[in-house]
């Protein structure tokens, strides 16, 4: 009986692994209908309280009714993403998606054009941010969301001790960073981190680089440029001179440095607060925000770490749904509203200001810290990203990490040799004109 | 003399007699069906899968910024030639070899060292039981929450043994800096693979009789002889194994440098051949040049391990049984 009943037992067995083992994806998402009014749609971000911003979405639009995925952060979720793209489905509709991956995923044909839902925003937001969704085409791959022009902040008591003033000029800095080092071995006023590259193309964008550019047909590359260059070798030099320290940010020795006064000031963006908040809270009261140091001092600039728009995916089956969703999270006053007390993200719409009137938490006795904020965001110099800054990012990580260690300044101004190449080489590879 | 190898036994049951009829001879397939299709599914396809993407690319045209401007070709053995010639490759590999040569020799030696004496121990059977535990509990930690727990130990500012050793008036050396980041990877492996060799090293050794210790001790042998001329000899082939099993994972070493990576300068996102095969996937989206890397990385974790295999084979398996 049973040795009958086995090769019966064993096919059944094996179907059912087969039909279990492929029936595990593509099971959702597909569930609302065109037919019915009622959609639902996914969006992924990774800002805190998105579900709570919503919320003012989805009680007021009870049939297009939106569901918060959490992310990890932008590298993983864009990272998900293309996986989701590759693979055919399992892409949210709504995505956060940073301004220096769009090229990237616009390239990987992840997000949809929205032009017809969205183009009517141009006049709400800057025009760097806007530029940064529609890559300088007719086409609209977003709404921005927030940006993050970069500010100094610094220790006003170990300032005041030291008989310093804010910095005006990188010049300024240079000679802070020395008097405190000198005063007190221990502590530094700020460090490279090869780990941040996006604080580093920041950093050249204040002073006037553009990695990447559209050339009629064809791209063009510009990392070693003078400008960039210029920047590597100031803090290539601080770091020999041995007056900043060369480990990487977001560790948690940093935040051990800031939090015990060895750290006393960062160069960092507007969403600084939040950060410090956490990392540095024994020293709450004792910081405060100023513009950026600068180059020229006559003429003010300043550059940009972090900040995102929001997006459709190319795979969302809602997109005329979704693309009226992001318009009103990222321009209605609500929402902005929302987005700057809950989420705690600098929207990067024009009307932002009415809404931000007290300063931030950590910042509470600073009144004028968004007025700094928003002069920053005014003198933020245009940046054109390309479709791989991954590769360029990297090869920053990489190259820059070596030279930090190294504490030479040749090293870093030689690193950018290496980041160039590397960035040429892999879109010549992929197929892309590359002039230059 | 006892030995403890499983050598498959090539003609086990005789399931298909001859005068079987047809329909009796399909069954072993049956039975077979459902292993060979786990292993199509989720062994043989991805391989196979992994093998035409790395003779594969994407050809971009213009821009690249248009829905359709991407097309997927072939390649040939460009990606190879490319993976292969990234001045970033032979770096890895020669790190890997020197990592091997810090980890495998620095955790057998501990297994066995710790097999050993708990075997010694034999006749007192509570202690033991706890030490045998307390040494394999490393290996129940995950390797990304033990690189976390080192990669706190290890930077100064929170490491309380740096904090220590300060007070004393001692200067520690920094472990994640260029000199020291080798063996402060190698560190991780070892603390969280040396339970799991020891296990299987003193299980090996669980299984020879105590009467073969009875008659060497008559015969005046010290507990130092007694494991230099039995017990290592009879856990040879264990030792073979665990030696095999050790050489896969330094080939394949991830996780421990991947998650200190972000606490250092001195960890590069091709620190291990692994480690380039992410970066090439995941971080600049290129799966091809990854395919291409994790098929030569295939192809030598195999030929290395066969290959020792066969070397030490005869050595260690037959000379015994004859």
């Amino acid at each position: 009986m049973y040795k009958k009943l086995a090769p019966v037992l064993a096919t059944l067995t094996a179907a059912a692994l087969f039909t279990s083992a492929c029936s595990s994806s593509g099971d959702k998402s597909d569930d609302a209908a065109t037919s019915t009014e009622k959609v639902a749609l996914t969006y992924w971000s990774w800002a805190p309280n998105m579900d709570k911003v919503v919320e003012g979405w989805n009680s007021t639009h009870p049939n297009i009714q939106v569901t918060v995925n959490k992310q990890d952060g932008g590298d993983p979720a864009v990272t998900k993403l293309l996986t989701a793209i590759k693979a055919g489905s399992g892409a949210p509709d709504v995505m956060q998606a940073e301004y220096q991956k769009i090229p990237t995923l616009v390239s990987a044909d992840a997000l949809a054009d929205i032009g017809k839902e969205a183009g009517s925003l141009k006049d709400k937001f800057p025009a760097a941010a806007w530029n940064a969704v529609t890559l300088g085409s007719e086409a609209v791959y977003g709404v921005p969301q927030d940006s993050g022009p970069l500010m100094f902040f610094y220790r006003s008591d170990i300032f005041e001790k030291n008989k310093l003033q804010a910095p005006k000029t990188w010049d300024d800095y240079a000679a802070a960073a020395a008097t405190i080092h000198k005063a007190n071995p221990k502590q530094y006023l700020g460090t490279f981190s090869a780990s941040d590259a996006g604080l580093f193309a920041g950093l050249a964008q204040q002073a006037g680089a553009s990695w990447w550019g559209v050339n009629g047909d064809s791209w063009t590359v510009n990392i070693n440029d003078a400008a960039t260059q210029k920047v590597a070798g100031y803090w290539g030099g601080l770091v020999e001179k041995g007056v900043i320290d060369n480990k990487p940010m977001y560790t948690p020795e940093w935040n051990a440095a800031l939090n015990d006064g060895t750290q006393v000031g960062w160069v960092s963006a507007v969403w600084a607060p939040g950060v410090l908040e956490g990392s540095a809270k024994d020293t709450k009261g004792k910081w405060k925000a100023a513009a950026m140091p600068q180059w020229d001092a006559a003429g003010p600039a300043t550059g940009n770490w972090g900040g995102s728009a929001t997006s459709v995916t190319s795979q969302s089956k809602h997109p005329k749904q979704a693309a009226e969703f992001v318009a009103w999270l990222n321009s209605d006053p609500a929402a902005l509203k929302l987005l700057a007390g809950t989420a705690n993200v600098y929207p990067a719409a024009n009307d932002a200001t009415s809404v931000l009137t007290t300063p931030p938490a950590f910042f509470a006795d600073q009144a004028d810290f968004y007025t700094i904020a928003a002069e920053a965001a005014k003198v933020t110099k245009p940046f054109t990203y390309g479709p791989n800054v991954n590769v360029a990012y990297s090869a920053f990580n990489d190259a820059f990490g070596k030279a930090a260690e190294s504490k030479k300044a040749a090293a870093f101004t030689e690193s950018l040799v290496t980041m160039q190449k590397a960035t040429v080489d892999d879109m010549k590879n992929s197929g892309f004109t590359v002039a230059g | 003399m006892t030995l403890t190898t499983t050598r498959p036994s090539s003609t086990a049951a005789p399931v298909a007699r001859k005068p079987a009829p047809s329909r009796r001879a399909r069954v072993p397939y049956a039975f077979l069906a459902p292993g060979l299709l786990l292993f199509t599914l989720f062994l043989a396809a991805p391989i196979v899968y992994a093998g035409y993407l790395s003779l594969r690319k994407v050809k971009v045209s213009g821009l690249g910024l248009g829905s359709k401007s991407r097309t997927e070709v072939w390649a040939g053995l460009s990606n190879y030639t490319r993976s292969m010639t990234d001045p970033e490759w032979l770096p890895s590999v020669y790190r890997i070899l020197g990592y091997g040569l810090v980890v495998v020799p620095a955790m057998l030696g501990l297994a066995l060292l710790m097999a050993l004496l708990l075997d010694a121990g034999r006749t007192r059977p509570g202690f033991s039981g706890f030490a045998r535990i307390s040494i394999f509990l490393p290996y129940a930690v995950p390797a990304v929450v033990a690189s976390l727990l080192w990669g706190f130990l290890y930077l100064p500012r929170v490491s309380p043994f740096v904090y220590t050793l300060d007070k004393l008036g001692i200067h520690a050396p920094e472990l994640l800096s260029s000199s020291w980041v080798l063996y402060a990877v190698a560190n991780v492996a070892v603390w969280g693979g040396t339970g799991f060799n020891m296990i299987v090293l003193y299980t090996a050794l669980r299984a020879v009789p105590t009467s073969l210790y009875e008659s060497a001790r008559i015969d005046g042998a010290s507990e130092l002889a007694i494991a230099w001329r039995i017990k290592i000899p009879i856990v040879l082939p264990s030792l073979i194994m665990t030696f095999v099993f050790s050489m896969i994972a330094t080939l394949q070493v991830f996780a421990e440098p991947m998650t200190l990576k972000p606490l250092s300068n001195t960890i590069s996102f091709t620190w291990t051949p692994l480690m380039k095969v992410y970066r090439d996937a995941f971080v600049r989206n290129d799966i091809y040049a990854a395919a291409a890397t994790s098929v030569v990385i295939a192809v030598a974790t195999f030929v290395l391990s066969f290959g020792f295999l066969k070397l030490v084979g005869r050595r260690a398996f037959n000379q015994e049984e004859s």
